[in-house]
């Protein structure tokens, strides 16, 4: 069964890449097509750190194992999402200016913690082999929390750059809370003795 | 109504007069196909985009050498918060409001308050067609073929006294066709103000059209604010106020954030944002940026207006 889920999971997290080139290619991204890359980029780098954080609860919920095995694949796409950001931003946003993307990087708020959201996903990417898996044992999930800390600086991040509707980023904000909130819970009534069980 | 006198060229006629030689040039050059070729809807690319012509006079005083931003990205692409905070919506969503009638309420400081109808400011002031550059304070922007007339105009007519030193300007409230204020994404309605002295100065207009027709309605008609020295945002759409006054008017962005938007907002590449630098632009169809000009490159015509001021200071 995953072995049939797993490609096809692999294709759909693809599809939005795809069409934005395919939309771009056919001149059907609007009049500012260059604003759309980098927009939508950066809404798909949030959708899939949300999305790999719904996986812990989507295995609680429906009792099998599959969530868990997609939970890797979902995160790197995440990762590969806020390369094609970063890039948008390298080159149509400041066209390799590095000491303008530097001063960007110092004086920008939103664009601090875009960064620093990047920087620490990193090193989550390049450990996210089995091999390294093994390497760091113990130390391997403390530092896959990190995602938590990446989640909340990429939810800031689009507070930040929204010019006066904050409509979206409160959606988003409101659905990490809730993958926030579903993750205290048992841990919460364990401690404080009501948990049945 | 206006009638159209025969040396008048839309400016529709111009811009399209590439894509007319070239079906032309395809015509003559595929000359079995010639008698096909002359039912082709010929018409069309040189008859204008739908809208209805509005015949003016060039006004090449301000002409500047950039090329056009096409008629498709000017009606597409617009901040028009009433309409919705993305700036796809607007074209879809204006379409609901209604432009006739539209009388434009003048008031306070002046000797000739009172109500005049938009077929009243048509009949009174000549159109002219002025091609003007519009920088978005988010750092795009587009070249623009308005038709309209001096603010400055409207303004001797009614008369200001000494105390009137600012313009204040309101747009519609109607939340039944303005489907944007339906939230208070912004303390509706929507206020802008200039200056007296900055109102007077002939760069400002107000707009009734755009590329030889009658300005589109997410393009904000009936009229419309154009002064293309300041940011977007100054140049208020769908006007149905304009109030003299003696106290500096707080705008609409101004009191959403007032450490961003100031009540001048001149286009300034030295004065960042202070989300982002306002150093460069993208125009509207390019892959590279552009330097952003001082006054979006009017500094010859208005400059006069600041010195003295801290323009980092009354940004
Ligand atoms: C995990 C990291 C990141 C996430 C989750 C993220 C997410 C987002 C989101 C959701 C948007 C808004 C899209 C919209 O307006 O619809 C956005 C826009 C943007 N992001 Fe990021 N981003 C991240 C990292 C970065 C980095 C590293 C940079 C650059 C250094 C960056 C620069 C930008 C820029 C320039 C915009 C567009 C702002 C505008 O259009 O005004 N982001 N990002």
């Amino acid at each position: 069964m995953l072995r049939l889920i797993k490609p096809i999971v692999f294709i759909l997290c693809l599809l939005p890449l795809v069409m934005l080139f395919v939309n771009f290619y056919h001149d059907e991204l609007g009049a500012n097509p260059f604003e759309v890359l980098t927009r939508s980029s950066g809404e798909w780098t949030l959708r899939f750190l949300l999305i790999t954080l719904a996986m812990t609860p989507l295995r609680q919920l429906t009792g099998s194992a599959w969530p868990l095995r997609l939970r890797r694949m979902l995160g790197l796409f995440s990762f590969f999402y806020v390369c094609v950001h970063l890039i948008t931003y390298v080159v149509l946003d400041h066209f390799f200016d590095w000491d303008e993307i530097l001063l960007d990087i110092i004086k920008r708020p939103y664009i601090t913690f875009g960064m620093l959201a990047f920087i620490l996903l990193t090193p989550l990417a390049m450990t996210s082999t089995k091999k390294m898996m093994k390497r760091l044992g113990r130390r391997w999930k403390s530092l896959h929390k990190l995602i938590y800390v990446i989640a909340i600086l990429g939810v800031l991040h689009f507070f930040l750059l929204v010019k006066a509707d904050l409509k979206e980023p409160v959606i988003y904000a409101i659905i990490l809370l809730v993958l926030f909130a579903v993750r205290i819970k048992p841990t919460f009534l364990l401690k404080s003795g009501l948990n049945p069980q | 109504m206006l009638l159209k006198k025969t040396t008048d060229i839309l400016a529709s006629e111009i811009t399209d007069k590439a894509i007319y030689e070239e079906r032309r040039k395809f015509m003559t050059s595929s000359a079995g196909l010639a008698a096909v070729a002359s039912l082709l809807p010929l018409r069309d690319s040189i008859a204008g985009y739908g809208g209805k012509p509005l015949s003016s006079t060039k006004n090449t005083q301000f002409d500047i050498a950039d090329t056009l931003t096409s008629y498709d990205k000017i009606t597409n692409y617009n901040n028009f918060y009433e309409f919705g905070t993305d700036k796809y919506s607007p074209a879809k969503n204006a379409q609901a409001l209604t432009t006739d009638p539209w009388s434009v309420e003048i008031s306070g400081e002046v000797e000739k308050p009172g109500m005049l109808h938009m077929e009243d400011i048509l009949k009174q002031h000549a159109i002219e067609e002025r091609i003007y550059r519009l920088r978005c304070v988010e750092r795009w922007s587009m070249v623009i073929p308005w038709l309209g007339f001096p603010l400055a105009k409207l303004i001797k007519q009614a008369r200001p006294t000494s105390k009137a030193k600012y313009v204040q300007f309101e747009t519609l409230y109607r939340p039944g066709e303005m489907n944007g204020q339906k939230r208070r994404v912004l303390d509706w309605p929507y206020i802008e103000g200039l200056r007296i002295d900055e109102a007077m100065n002939p760069l400002t207009i107000l707009a009734v059209g755009l590329y030889g027709e009658v300005l589109p309605k997410q393009n904000g008609a009936p009229l419309r604010l154009v002064v293309p020295w300041k940011y977007g945002f100054k140049s208020i759409k769908s006007i149905v106020k304009i109030h003299f006054t003696d106290k500096e008017p707080v705008s609409s962005w101004t009191k959403s954030a007032p450490n961003e938007y100031g009540f001048y907002s001149n286009v300034n590449p030295e004065v960042d944002h202070p989300r982002w630098s306002q150093r460069k632009e993208r125009r509207i169809g390019d892959f590279l940026k552009r330097d952003t000009l001082l006054f979006n490159g009017y500094a010859e015509q208005v400059a006069h207006l600041y010195t003295g001021m801290d323009l980092k200071k009354y940004f």
